[in-house]
């Protein structure tokens, strides 16, 4: 297998200069695209819950950044909210939750106790749900304000935004795939 | 309180029934023998002038050290009559078996599934003898005092991913 740096040759031709800037501008336009849609589902399992109601309803409005439709099936959502302590008995669930949500997906932990387990240090919780599934932003704060959590969905558009794009993204090509 | 309510109890379980006080904030406590506490709440329910109608708030505390070991509490309440009792049943730890009072009250259902659960004192007699709020595959009872304070069984292999707090790895970070 030859690794990247070997394919890659010392002098670009006109053409792998052209592809190249081809697929920028199509990352850019799908980065644009996807940061501006993040179809939501909403792992809602404590208090937290309500602070995420405050952020989707009126007055905060996630709407202004495109995030307003949460979708109660993983299939037709990118972004897995997970919001409130999530324990041992629930791990299988959300794992389950996370393989079905379609690619591109991304992860944020809502609160501390999604982020780390917060103070409920003891058997029963799981200590951050990065032990079960990657998390792309944690928003700490027990609850967060509705404001550290438009912050983190920023963070994470900006992100969407940094990251690359293809127009046909093949599973191999995608980091999950190779854990 | 309801003094009454003790001396009816009293006179009725002489022996199995002991030890009255008034614990703090005013309840009347008894204590009750393992192998009546059936009989003892059939009683109450039952009897006229008592009617605890209310499914009792069933719960277990574990005095490690102590001989007997766990105590099974009973809180029960009337409605119509307006008064309140407590019942103490002390469980050696050598024979963790109360009888189930599912027969008298059916709401302590999930309250003596709960007491297995945490504390792993069983009930014969029970319809439905689970676990309430661990899973099945979970070893040993969390409540109890000798339980690991960190004793975590994920359910799941969980990923290995560096804590900034514990350390690396899921073995030793707990």
């Amino acid at each position: 297998m030859p690794s990247a740096i070997d394919i890659v040759p010392a002098v670009a031709t006109r053409r792998e200069e052209a592809t190249g800037f081809f697929q920028n501008l199509v990352s850019k336009g799908l980065g644009w695209a996807r940061k501006n849609s993040l179809w939501q589902y909403p792992f809602v399992t404590a208090c937290c819950g309500m602070e995420y109601m405050s952020v989707a309803s009126a007055r905060y409005d996630i709407a202004r950044f495109g995030a307003e439709v949460p979708r109660f099936s993983p299939r037709q959502a990118d972004l897995l909210l997970v919001v409130g302590t999530v324990n041992c008995k629930q791990a299988p669930i959300l794992q389950r939750i996370y393989e079905q949500l379609a690619e591109p997906k991304w992860v944020i932990a809502f609160g501390v106790c999604a982020s780390s387990g917060g103070f409920y240090d003891n058997y029963a919780t799981v200590q951050g749900i990065d032990r079960l599934v990657p998390v792309d932003v944690y928003i700490p704060g027990c609850p967060p304000r509705p404001e550290q959590v438009l912050d983190g969905l920023m963070l994470l558009q900006k992100k969407v935004q940094a990251q690359q794009h293809k127009l046909i993204d093949r599973l191999p090509a995608h980091p999950a795939a190779g854990e | 309180m309801s003094q009454a309510v003790v001396q009816a109890l009293v006179a009725r379980f002489p022996g199995d029934a002991y030890d009255p006080y008034v614990g703090p904030g005013g309840d009347d406590v008894v204590f009750v023998r393992k192998d009546r506490i059936a009989e003892v709440c059939r009683f109450l329910k039952e009897d006229p002038a008592l009617q605890f109608n209310l499914a009792p708030y069933v719960t277990a505390v574990d005095y490690l050290g102590q001989e007997p070991r766990f105590e099974v509490v009973y809180n029960c309440t009337s409605t119509s009559r307006g008064h309140r009792i407590r019942l103490r049943v002390k469980v050696p730890e050598s024979d963790l078996a109360v009888p189930t009072v599912t027969g008298v009250w059916r709401g302590a259902d999930w309250f003596e599934r709960y007491c297995w659960d945490m504390y792993g004192i069983r009930f014969p007699g029970h319809p439905d003898h689970r676990r309430l709020f661990m899973y099945d595959e979970f070893v040993g009872h969390p409540l109890r005092k000798d339980y690991p304070l960190r004793g975590r069984q994920p359910l799941t292999p969980e990923r290995d991913v560096p804590d900034l707090i514990r350390g690396p790895g899921p073995a030793g970070r707990d």
